[in-house]
């Protein structure tokens, strides 16, 4: 029987390269717009569970750092900045904010980040309506220049890229450090692990992918509200795609993606205000009774199964 | 001239129902140790009990609360046992993380299914009296709206009566206080939780009324009124009514001066940047301990 870290790798590695093909099967935007979104989808839920499935912090604002990254990417990049610079500096923007807010709510505990954090994407979405209520729309050289193959390729990087961040955080020192703090603060504390430095880098790391995913958003949309990447929908899609998936895992943030957008889609065709009502009694299901989402299920199918897999699968 | 003051008005009459909607979420945090963030939403669903209850059997809009009251009772009677029972049987560590996982998907399915049930329009009540407008110095008192705030000082006066005089108040300031040592002295903590709860359920029911009353009611007010609750409870601290009807007041007065110089446009955003500062300088609030 293969041990599940040998298994990943590979699977996830098959997984890349077929992915990677998919431009050369198939060139229609449908198929690589739905594709997009997942990945979208994988970015913004993987970097959330970054900070929530590592270090136990609920992050009520996700929207603004994917807003802002948008915000600062499109901007940069329609002022005539190379995109991989813009892409950077939407990040960079991200981070800083998240740094702005996490550096003084983590010194207390409990809920003072979820709220400061809710209240920050509150103003951030505000402000940027009243001072940039238009649409931003790409000027028609940038239109013409438009292709959806390489803005595939960026969000299968990024995705793959944040998974393999999340994967390594959770076999690194760094990561054990914040399973530590997440499962009892005082305790790691006391083993030497710094509390604060090891929740800022968790907040680094995520705002960073989010901020970069912003970017991409502002890349690949010819046009839309400024506002737009700042709406609440986009905190709610990380979380309940997370928990649905599987939090705290590499692998469940992908599902629930996967699960979250093609649900999505299907209802979307019918009923266009189901789905959240929907997603939404599946997430609180998925706290009382199945912590570990998806993969949890999974799991137990398999103990249940008479050839049996490892119990522990999925765990992080 | 008499600009400023006449937003001052408007702001102590909005200014009330900040206070009563935060009361709710103030006592649950401090009793029960959970943020519960759907308090908004339930704000939302006692404003259209009270829409219904109009609309339909044509009554008193201020007569509806005796309707829209036992109706929340019974709903946070259900939530609590269907949902808050599971967040205040965990560990205290993780229990403000599950609270908010808990409310968060509570607002999205009240949220959407609001929508659903009732569309996202715009909903108001209106009487033969809605529109008059009390004049004193020259300042303009709408009358709905001053009834609404002589019933959120009544019901604030009610609850710190009950919390100061009774001996079910005293247990639940008891159980806030120490629970562990409420519990050691015979107080049955199960109890006290329920009965918060309810109460922060009812007082939301009570604040949606005089919302849909002095304004409007939609599906998606939920999480401006959530916000409002939070940046006044981090204004007033924990632990006293009175000091969380007086931070409501402030708030609403800050947010209407603040209209004078930056225009409508900013007006959420003062409140809310006011609450970041307090947040990180000062978390405890301004008349906390």
């Amino acid at each position: 029987m293969m041990t599940r870290p040998r298994l990943t790798p590979l699977l996830a590695f098959v997984v890349l390269v077929c992915l990677t093909l998919v431009p050369l099967v198939t060139t229609r935007s449908d198929h690589l717009n739905l594709l997009i979104l997942i990945l979208l989808g994988v970015l913004l839920a993987q970097s959330w569970n970054i900070l929530a499935g590592f270090a136990g912090q609920i992050n009520l604002g996700h929207a603004a750092f994917f807003g802002l990254g948008a915000l600062t990417t499109r901007l940069l990049w329609l002022e005539g900045w190379p995109i991989a610079l813009a892409l950077s500096a939407g990040g960079v923007m991200a981070l800083l904010f998240g740094l702005l807010i996490g550096a003084p709510a983590f010194r207390l505990r409990g809920a003072y980040f979820a709220i400061g954090t809710l209240g920050l994407a509150e103003i951030l979405r505000i402000t940027v309506g009243n001072l940039l209520p238009v649409i931003s729309a790409m000027p028609a050289d940038y239109v013409a220049r438009y292709s959806l193959i390489p803005r595939y390729y960026l969000f299968l990087g990024l995705a793959g890229l944040c998974t393999a961040t999340s994967w390594l955080l959770g076999r690194s020192r760094l990561g054990y450090g914040l399973l530590a703090l997440r499962e009892d603060e005082d305790a790691a504390e006391a083993s030497g692990v710094s509390t604060l430095r090891h929740k800022l880098l968790a907040l680094s790391l995520s705002t960073l992918f989010v901020g970069i995913a912003g970017g991409a958003f502002a890349f690949y949309h010819a046009s839309y509200y400024y506002q737009h990447p700042f709406s609440p929908s986009w905190t709610f899609e990380a979380l309940l795609m997370t928990f649905i998936g599987g939090v705290g895992t590499p692998v469940g943030p992908i599902l629930g993606a996967i699960f979250y957008v093609v649900v999505k889609e299907v209802l979307a065709v019918r009923l266009l205000e189901m789905h959240l009502l929907i997603f939404g009694s599946i997430f609180i299901l998925v706290v009382l009774v199945l912590p570990g989402g998806l993969i949890q299920a999974a799991t137990r199918l398999r103990g249940w199964l008479p050839s049996g897999g490892s119990r522990r699968w999925g765990q992080p | 001239m008499s600009l400023l003051p006449q937003q001052i008005v408007y702001g102590l009459l909005v200014g009330s129902l900040y206070g009563l909607a935060a009361t709710g979420l103030s006592l649950v945090f401090g009793v029960l140790k959970i943020l519960n963030v759907a308090h908004g939403e339930l704000i939302m669903l006692g404003g259209y009990a009270s829409f219904w209850i109009v609309a339909l059997l044509d009554v008193d809009p201020f007569l509806s609360l005796l309707f829209t009251l036992p109706v929340m009772l019974v709903v946070g009677f259900f939530l609590y046992h269907g949902l808050f029972t599971f967040v205040a049987a965990s560990a205290e560590e993780a229990r403000i993380r599950n609270s908010l996982l808990i409310g968060f998907g509570l607002a999205l399915v009240f949220h959407n299914l609001a929508i659903l049930l009732w569309t996202a329009d715009e909903r108001g009540i209106t009487t033969a009296y809605s529109g008059q407008v009390i004049r004193v110095l020259g300042l303009a008192f709408p009358i709905m709206r001053l009834g609404g705030l002589a019933a959120a000082f009544l019901v604030i006066l009610g609850l710190h009566g009950f919390l100061h005089r009774t001996y079910l108040g005293k247990a639940i300031r008891a159980t806030a206080e120490d629970w562990e040592a409420a519990a050691l002295m015979g107080i049955n903590i199960d109890t006290t939780y329920r009965v918060a709860f309810a109460v922060s359920v009812a007082t939301a029911g009570i604040a949606g009324t005089l919302v849909t009353i002095g304004y409007s009611v939609s599906p998606s007010i939920g999480l401006e009124w959530t916000l409002k609750a939070l940046i006044v409870v981090v204004l007033a601290g924990l632990g006293s009514m009175m000091g969380t009807f007086v931070g409501g007041l402030l708030l609403g007065v800050a947010e209407s001066a603040s209209t004078i110089l930056l225009g409508g446009a900013y007006r959420e955003v003062v409140g809310l940047i006011l609450f970041l500062v307090i947040l990180l300088a000062r978390p405890q609030g301004l008349f906390g301990r």
